[in-house]
């Protein structure tokens, strides 16, 4: 992989920046780039270091995550993911992957929320162990349905908040989420858009997050993907964690429910 | 002369206002956005926290996900309307090389601590983001219709000159709700350089109408 990496990467550099390429060979390019990519995504070696860190005792409390409660019973991840987010009656609060993972570091394993949460998503040469975390726990229910049918009324409160902020416009560009993400088959430049209003634009794009996204070289979570939409929307920088991103994957998640995960994904 | 153009604009905005809070209360809307504003990190500055801030047009185009009722729809395009300003010589149509730069640029205008846009750092119009443009340009979205050919299929007369700058100054007035920012109500783009995007749609020598 690693020889064939910057030749296809260059290829498909090109075909977005070339004007000779007619625009359906460059969707090819990449489409070509992804397949190759389908069985050796650099994502799995994060689902690996993910899975080590999961099972080592570390922390004040030297202890592992192994009891974390994703919310399906302590040490339960098999498909964890695909049902979250959930109300959580210990926190008393409806929780993301992420919430709810750091909740475990700090109450199983001893960290301060400060030190965990300080490098929330990697840069270059600083590694995240969340992202790491949230790629195995998201792996552990690949294949399985998403299944978030909000019916807890808290659940369905956040979905309601969700749905409010995904139409709600504000900014100097008159920005909302629905502007890009609310039609079919459209595109800005040659990027094509999911209709996150509908199961099978929701289902494709939250199916396979967490993601390897090539023009990062990283992979992202959903908070990070979700949190880097307010930044495109110029809006200010909301709080990592906050109840705005944990309701829009509500909102997101309920629309998607039934579509299979595939995941860790590979994008752009 | 200043006491009736007041009077005028209290007018065009009053029933937006009334017609906003004639709506009975509903619960859900006032805890969501209570929400949505306490989710943002408390170092931003409050000129960044501003731009969460609605105006009628927003708030109105938010609660009716895009899709306002007639009577609101009409107010407000009469409001956005009434927003229009013009450059001071009054001249309406640019340079289209200027135009073509400006359509291309993307960048401009993003804040926040990850990855915000460098001090003076270039605001575009972006129209190739939603629009086909100039032939050569593949490299262009769909969110919005195609302007190939704009000036070559509707003319430059002064009525389409006009209706160009307009609808780029305040898409709005035209179209409540539309995905198109109000480029020249909110000063993303000033007057003149709106002209010169007026300039590359219905110039005949702009790549736009020649190719």
């Amino acid at each position: 992989m690693s020889t064939r990496l910057p030749a296809v990467l260059a290829a498909v550099g090109f075909g977005l920046a070339g004007t000779a390429i007619a625009q359906g060979s460059t969707m090819d390019e990449i489409a070509k780039y992804r397949e190759m990519l389908a069985d050796g995504n650099p994502a799995e070696l994060l689902e690996l270091k993910g899975e080590s860190l999961w099972k080592t005792p570390r922390g004040p409390k030297n202890a592992s995550l192994e009891q974390c409660d994703m919310g399906l019973g302590p040490g339960k991840l098999d498909g964890a993911y695909a049902q979250l987010p959930r109300y959580f009656a210990d926190t008393r609060k409806v929780m993301d992957v992420e919430s709810r993972l750091v909740h475990c570091m700090v109450s199983l394993q001893g960290f301060q929320y400060e030190d965990v949460t300080r490098q929330w998503f990697s840069r270059p040469g600083k590694e995240s162990e969340i992202e790491a975390l949230v790629t195995y726990i998201g792996g552990k229910s690949n294949g399985m349905k998403i299944d978030v049918p909000a019916r807890h009324p808290e659940e369905a409160r956040m979905a309601k908040v969700g749905e409010y902020i995904f139409y709600r416009r504000s900014g100097p560009q008159d920005f909302s989420c629905a502007i890009c993400h609310g039609q079919d088959d459209k595109r800005i430049r040659l990027q094509d858009l999911g209709n996150l209003t509908t199961q099978a634009g929701a289902g494709m794009a939250m199916s396979t997050w967490p993601s390897y996204r090539v023009s990062q070289g990283a992979v992202w979570t959903m908070q990070r993907r979700l949190i880097d939409c307010m930044r495109q929307a110029r809006w200010p920088e909301p709080k990592y964690l906050s109840d705005s991103v944990i309701a829009l994957q509500v909102y997101l998640q309920k629309t998607a429910s039934g579509t299979v995960m595939q995941t860790p994904g590979i994008k752009r | 002369m200043k006491h009736s153009l007041i009077a005028l604009a209290l007018i065009t905005f009053a029933p937006l206002s009334a017609l906003a809070q004639s709506k009975p209360a509903d619960d859900i809307t006032a805890q969501a956005e209570q929400i949505f504003r306490g989710s943002f990190r408390e170092d931003n500055p409050s000129y960044w926290m501003q731009r969460l801030d609605q105006d009628e047009t927003m708030r109105l185009c938010s609660q009716f996900k895009d899709h306002p009722p007639t009577k609101v729809r009409q107010k407000i395009e009469k409001a956005e309307m009434a927003s229009i300003r013009y450059p001071v010589d009054g001249k309406l149509i640019g340079d289209w090389k200027e135009g073509e730069k400006l359509a291309a640029v993307g960048t401009g205008g993003h804040i926040g601590f990850i990855q915000p846009d460098p001090p003076g750092r270039v605001r575009g119009g972006n129209c190739y983001a939603c629009h086909q443009l100039a032939e050569k340009e593949v490299a262009y979205g769909t969110i919005g219709p195609s302007l190939q050919h704009f000036g070559k299929l509707r003319g430059n007369t002064e009525q389409i000159i006009k209706y160009t700058y307009d609808k780029i100054y305040n898409s709005n007035a035209f179209n409540a709700c539309t995905n198109m920012p109000r480029f020249g109500l909110h000063n993303w783009l000033t007057p003149e350089q709106i002209t010169h995007i007026v300039a590359f749609l219905v110039d005949p020598e702009s790549p736009v109408n020649k190719d």
